[in-house]
């Protein structure tokens, strides 16, 4: 069943399959031929990061259907690790520092998400939130661990990276993509599977004899880890980080990249991400309303396109999308 | 620490609890009965709060402010029901475009005050009447707070009556029980559920008037106080109007001795409190449904 789904037989499945991944990298990687200065290249690079952050918090999301509302806790804990590594260790090992950042991060979560699993619905949203306020907090007071409201500034970065933000952004495309590829592989597994199914129907895992807890808890910890990463790759950007990082409309912004994108797919958020850093630069030039904007962009994709921007064509093309990939995933 | 202290700790805990239970009771009466969660609840509370501002800069009056700024945040938000949280009921994945939706209204509402009113901070004053400090025993406290914990006290009798007494009351109840029969039964629920949300958005912006003067007025003034709120909500058992006044009480002390005892900690108090009572209750203290994983 699954190779019936997954593997195709045609060529032509095969390229609609991944034309996503090649419209990710001509976008990526022609950023850098067209060069269209510092400045833009700064923002892709935030659009990349961000990416990251929502493709991996849409794990939990679009797949395993969790709207955890503290996802902003990972990715700061991957960024506040990473920064402080860096500023004690000397930034030879940069690399090394991310990785120990995301870990960190998966660390954390898997105690953070043994105790918000058991829960379900909006009380598993609001002990997210309650644990992520809780570090945004603990950022804020602890002022000689964490430098309170400064965060931690100058970050320096390895000697291979310095100068110019395109390296920057070079490195950041690699580190992220491998991530991506993981992810999705990861959500094209039998495991990524079940996690569907997790969301759709939840009893037909139990019958099928898997615990739908350990899945989850599994899904949240890897979905962690990825957030880590993507907080570690911010914190080098600009050299600095702050608690904001950390406070609750960081996690916010996950969901909207998310939903804006199309929660359903693998890119959506990476479109998502996208929109939301675009129109926070491009509305910020002309107005300081830009929060205005997003919301009202909210309320649009909130009312009109529930499926987001990549969900569109599920509607007209096929009403039982939906049905339907819940019988092949649950007989499967 | 003293008895005196203790005390004027307590009662001005106390009135901090009052104003989140004016929050929070309004937050649980929607998720109850509409069954959305607000998130946008804090917004309602600072148009209250600038109505408020504005009809005192016309009028010059507290009482007229107060009033208006209730009926004020009411109307928005029934308009806000009406016009869009309407389209979403019922929809899959409900929770999650809630969250979206009321979010949204927390960018645009708070961006629309700022708009209109400016970022800097403003001030409404208390009125005359309730300037100056009673005198309980040995203790002082500010008049301002009694007449607070009395409204709040009052709103408490008030809707105890209205939702145990009252047919429109029973109205109501129902609704959160079973929506589908009360509607077979020929009551207008979408109607209910309007008023519903309009008086809690109304109580909303009623405290958002009464903390005024206590406060700063400023456009972030609704974001600080719903995450408090939302704990409350959380803590007394979502839907729950008594768990409201409970939760309240706890969490208005626990922020008013929090700040004397550990002021390092006082803010992250609030939140190791909800923690440790969805670990072990987390259905909050007085809901009777469990929630949780068997």
């Amino acid at each position: 069943m699954r190779k019936k789904r997954w593997g195709g037989n045609s060529t032509l499945k095969k390229i609609k399959d991944y034309l996503p991944w090649i419209v990710y990298f001509v976008f990526f990687v022609g950023i850098l031929v067209v060069n269209p200065g510092t400045h833009y290249i700064h923002l892709v690079a935030r659009v990349i990061i961000f990416s990251l952050y929502a493709v991996a918090f849409n794990l939990l999301y679009g797949t395993t259907g969790l709207v955890s509302f503290g996802h902003a806790l990972f990715y700061g804990v991957g960024a506040y690790i990473t920064g402080m590594l860096v500023k004690a260790a000397g930034p030879e090992y940069f690399l090394l520092f991310i990785i120990l950042g995301a870990a960190g991060a998966a660390f954390v979560s898997i105690f953070i998400g043994l105790l918000t699993l058991r829960l379900t619905g909006v009380y598993f949203t609001m002990l997210t939130l309650a644990f992520a306020q809780l570090a945004w907090g603990l950022t804020f007071k602890l002022y000689h661990f964490t430098g309170g409201d400064d965060g931690i500034q100058a970050i320096p970065k390895p000697a291979m990276l310095t100068g110019g933000v395109t390296k920057y952004y070079i490195f950041s495309f690699i580190i992220v993509t491998i991530c991506m590829y993981l992810l999705w592989r990861i959500r094209r597994s039998p495991f990524g599977s079940v996690l569907n199914c997790i969301r759709q129907n939840p009893q037909r895992i139990t019958f099928l004899g898997m615990n739908v807890y350990k899945n989850q808890l599994k899904a949240f910890v890897i979905s962690a880890f990825f957030a880590g990463v993507a907080g570690g790759l911010y914190a080098g950007l600009d050299g600095s980080i702050h608690p904001d990082m950390l406070h609750w409309p960081t996690s916010g912004n996950a969901i909207l990249m998310a939903t804006i994108g199309g929660m359903g797919t693998f890119f959506g958020p990476v479109v998502g991400a996208g929109i939301l850093t675009g129109l926070e630069e491009i509305v910020g030039k002309y107005t300081e309303y830009w929060s205005f904007c997003i919301g009202v962009v909210v309320l649009i994709v909130v009312l009109l396109f529930p499926n987001g921007v990549l969900g569109i064509k599920k509607i007209s093309g096929n009403k039982n999308n939906e049905e339907k990939e819940t019988e092949v995933v649950c007989n499967s | 620490m003293d008895i005196n202290t203790f005390l004027a700790q307590f009662v001005s805990g106390l009135s901090v609890a009052m104003l989140l239970f004016l929050i929070s009771s309004g937050l649980t009466l929607i998720f109850g009965v509409v069954n959305v969660l607000n998130f946008a609840h804090g917004s309602f509370y600072l148009l209250g709060t600038y109505f408020a501002y504005q009809l005192m800069q016309l009028f010059n009056n507290f009482w007229v402010g107060l009033l208006v700024g209730a009926i004020g945040a009411g109307i928005v938000g029934m308009v806000i029901e009406i016009l869009f949280l309407r389209r979403i009921y019922g929809r899959a994945q409900e929770g999650a475009f809630q969250l979206l939706m009321t979010f949204a209204f927390i960018l645009i509402l708070d961006d629309v005050v700022k708009f209109i009113w400016g970022p800097e901070y403003k001030t409404i004053p208390k009125p005359d009447s309730l300037m100056g400090s009673f005198n309980m025993g040995s203790v002082m406290v500010p008049t301002y707070n009694v007449f607070i914990i009395v409204v709040g006290l009052l709103v408490v009798l008030f809707a105890w009556y209205f939702l145990t007494k009252t047919d429109t009351g029973k109205t109501v109840r129902a609704s959160s029980l079973d929506r589908v029969m009360l509607g077979l039964l020929g009551t207008n629920v979408p109607m209910i559920m309007t008023l519903v949300f309009g008086v809690a958005t109304a109580m909303g912006g009623l405290a958002g008037v009464l903390a005024a003067p206590l406060r700063t007025v400023t456009p972030g003034a609704g974001v600080e106080f719903i995450i408090d709120s939302m704990i409350v909500v959380v803590i007394g058992g979502f839907g729950n109007f008594w768990g409201a006044l409970l939760g309240a009480l706890i969490i208005g002390e626990v922020l008013s001795f929090g700040i004397l005892w550990m002021p390092e900690l006082a803010t992250v108090l609030t939140f190791i409190v909800m923690i440790i009572v969805l670990i072990v209750k987390p259905e909050g203290l007085l809901a009777k449904k469990a929630v949780g994983r068997k």
